[in-house]
């Protein structure tokens, strides 16, 4: 007979798919932070001097802030001069067929469209592996459309106007230590551009990958969509298994100008650590998105398994009338990972409207917190925001939190908010098996069904991707005896 | 079909069932009767592989089979079906999806292929007039929301689905007003065949006025006191629990 504990002994045990180290020849630099390491990033990459003052304003503003400590996670000191701010393949390609076999195989292991075959599913690749752009694909058509879509480095050579009027705009260097430390010394990451009234004709995907021992990786996404313009942009990220803890903190500034529409999803699959909390990175990432102009649209929807310390709010600013904003989380925890993760609606325009759907899973140790902000400022007038947060709690060492901050200041503002907490429970369990289903199948359509709030946003194939990582992250496989 | 002997059960240091002997053969309807705190529902679950039921004597086999050593997803593989008195909800999961795995994981058991899609649908949609039950039905999440009656038309339409040999039915006729009660007994009648054997577990005669049971148990402090016919369920209707132990050998509760 089946007892309850085997089945949580069971998903606590988990297995990271993705833990495989590429023998790439790398180029680092030393570790360690100071003014050297940001001016030689940025010459590393041939970067103007207006952005090389840039990042030694944040890197000198970053030295005077010191690490946020209100969010509900615990973990030992950073030591930022341990740290390797930039690493990257020698052999530096022109084109996809001198992109080194090696990291080609790398992708194939995690799955990545990169070739011919991408082509038929209609996904436009800029994959990132440590802090270079290999390879972008697709890029001719978006060309013939208008738009623009690179990695960030090349995007400061091509479009230094449009990088520049818009670095910062969402998400300034002093907004908070990670994004801060992100400025001084991001190496690369995504750049999109969407002309006005240009629908964006498929998913446009990036895949971060941290391969480099005591490598930080520190990206920076900039996706703007000009007046009437559409774009569902993918985000997938994985790491190597190693015993010591890596930092990730990546900036994400999303810009939709009138009538405009961004959909962001990620799938974040970052190593947690092992069953004892070894290893494992940190997530420290700053997302937001602006909705400038009237009618925009911004929509975040994640799915976070991975990561060990996991410290993320993609957020909106409704600044435009009419603008909407969305954000659509499934974060789970299991072993000894941590996540203080939710959102941030900040309601200036009139008549904009928010939706906040979260989604915990706490399994083993693991510890899961929902922190959201809903802000309505005054002039907002019939502003409304729904938000519900709602937890699942497999085993009974695992803990769930929940912090809404709700602030309004306009009386014509509507609000609701909704909260739940439930418990995989011996009942349905039973009620399963009793229909001739394992407590593994149960398990994980119990959970399935509770995210599907979720996954119905997220584009088909990633929600079954979405699907089959809980699964693993919950480690639902195998038989319980 | 099933062989229950001498069959003890405790929950935590509560001796619940006190020896319970009952044998159903291939094809018969027996009905289980008595008061409340008698036991009743503790014999359903046991059956159906509740892990907080300690059995301490006893077994029960099914079709020669050790039935209490089997997994209960195994029982269900096997062919035991109960439907619940209180059906659990599980939001998010359409009845659909759930009914498809289910059925899935007998099949595979059973070694034949994962049932055709169109084949689903047809057999579902047959089902679904058994019980009177719309399309929406299977869209929604399993009992997400649904009313009692709803819940227990639920039960009955997934134990015609999944053809089990051997039916647990506790007390489905609970929360059925007087049109669904007809429904689920039609349901069931049309569900009695020579291969196929029910236990009905219930309070009252008023499910067995539709469902004409082979044999009726009474079932008082942990044992069965008496068995007989379908009179002797009309008869407890009539005149109660009382005269029974004032019949029923040993000492009484």
């Amino acid at each position: 007979m089946v007892s309850k504990t085997a089945i949580q002994e069971q998903m606590a045990k988990q297995e990271y798919k993705w833990g495989f180290v590429s023998d790439l020849e790398e180029e680092t630099a030393p570790k360690g932070l100071n003014e050297g390491t940001v001016r030689l990033i940025s010459a590393k990459k041939d970067e103007p001097a207006w952005l090389l003052e840039w990042r030694l304003r944040a890197y000198r503003h970053w030295l005077t802030m010191k690490e946020p400590t209100w969010a509900n996670v615990t973990y030992g000191p950073i030591d930022y001069q341990a740290i390797h701010y930039y690493a990257a393949p020698k052999k530096q390609p022109t084109s996809l067929n001198e992109v080194d076999p090696e990291i080609l195989s790398l992708y194939d292991k995690l799955g990545i469209p990169l070739l011919e075959r991408e082509r038929l599913a209609g996904v436009a690749v800029d994959a990132v592996l440590d802090s270079v752009s290999v390879a972008t694909t697709f890029k001719k058509r978006l060309e013939e459309l208008g738009i623009l879509f690179s990695s960030f480095s090349e995007a400061v050579r091509e479009h230094p106007d449009l990088v520049r009027k818009w670095l910062g705009s969402v998400v300034p260097f002093n907004d908070n230590f990670f994004a801060g430390l992100n400025s001084a010394v991001f190496s690369d990451g995504s750049f999109a551009y969407v002309p006005p009234g240009v629908r964006c004709p498929m998913e446009l995907s990036t895949y971060f990958r941290i391969n480099a021992a005591n490598t930080g990786q520190f990206e920076r996404t900039l996706i703007i969509a000009d007046k009437g313009a559409y774009v569902s942009y993918l985000e997938g990220c994985t790491a190597p298994m190693r015993d010591e803890n890596q930092l990730h903190a990546a900036v994400v500034e999303l810009i939709a100008l009138d009538d405009a529409e961004i959909r962001y999803s990620t799938i974040q699959n970052w190593y947690p650590g092992d069953k004892q909390g070894k290893g494992g990175i940190y997530n420290f990432v700053t997302k937001r998105g602006k909705c400038l102009g009237q009618n925009s649209k911004i929509s975040w929807t994640q799915v976070e398994t991975g990561s060990a310390i996991t410290w993320k709010y993609p957020s909106c600013i409704l600044q435009g009338d009419n603008s909407v904003g969305e954000f659509y989380s499934v974060a789970v925890t299991n072993n000894r990972q941590q996540a203080d993760t939710g959102t941030k609606m900040i309601h200036q325009g009139k008549n904009s409207r928010s939706t906040i759907i979260s989604k915990g899973i706490s399994a083993g140790r693991g510890r899961n917190t929902y922190r959201g902000q809903v802000r309505i400022f005054k002039g907002a007038s019939s502003a409304r925001n729904y938000s519900q947060c709602d937890s699942l709690l497999i085993g009974s060492d695992c803990a769930a939190f929940t912090f809404p901050d709700i602030q309004v200041q306009e009386p014509t503002a509507q609000m609701e908010h909704e909260a739940s907490t439930s418990k995989i429970g011996e009942e349905q369990l039973f009620y399963c098996q009793t229909r001739g289903l394992t407590p593994e199948d149960a398990t994980n359509m119990i959970v399935n069904g509770f995210c599907k709030q979720v996954f119905n946003k997220l584009p088909m194939e990633f929600a079954v991707e979405a699907s089959k990582l809980l699964q693993v992250s919950l480690n639902l496989e195998g038989t319980v005896g | 079909m099933l062989e229950i002997n001498g069959l003890h059960v405790r929950i935590g240091n509560k001796e619940i069932l006190k020896g319970i002997d009952l044998s159903v053969r291939a094809g018969e309807v027996h009905a289980v009767m008595g008061p409340n705190g008698s036991g009743k529902t503790t014999l359903a679950q046991v059956l159906a592989g509740r892990v907080s039921y300690e059995v301490t004597a006893g077994q029960a086999l099914f079709g020669g089979k050790d039935l209490l050593a089997m997994k209960p997803e195994d029982r269900a593989r096997e062919g035991v079906f109960m439907a619940f008195q209180y059906p659990v909800e599980i939001p998010g999961v359409s009845n659909a999806y759930f009914l498809k795995a289910a059925l899935n994981a007998i099949r595979k058991y059973r070694g034949e292929d994962e049932i055709d899609a169109m084949d689903f649908v047809s057999l579902v949609q047959e089902r679904m007039k058994l019980l009177g039950l719309d399309e929406s039905f299977m869209k929604r999440g399993l009992n997400e929301g649904f009313s009692g009656g709803e819940k227990k038309k639920n039960e009955v339409f997934q134990m015609a689905v999944l053809e089990p040999k051997f039916c647990i039915l506790d007390e489905t006729d609970s929360g059925l007003d007087i049109d669904a009660l007809r429904l689920v007994a039609d349901a069931i009648n049309v569900m009695r065949s020579p291969k196929r054997s029910m236990l009905v577990v219930t309070h009252y005669q008023r499910l067995l006025d539709y469902v004409t049971p082979d044999v009726v148990h009474v079932l008082v402090d942990g044992k069965i006191v008496k068995s007989g016919d379908a009179d002797l369920a009309r008869n407890l209707e009539k005149h109660g629990y009382g005269w029974i132990l004032e019949e029923a050998p040993g000492p009484a509760p």
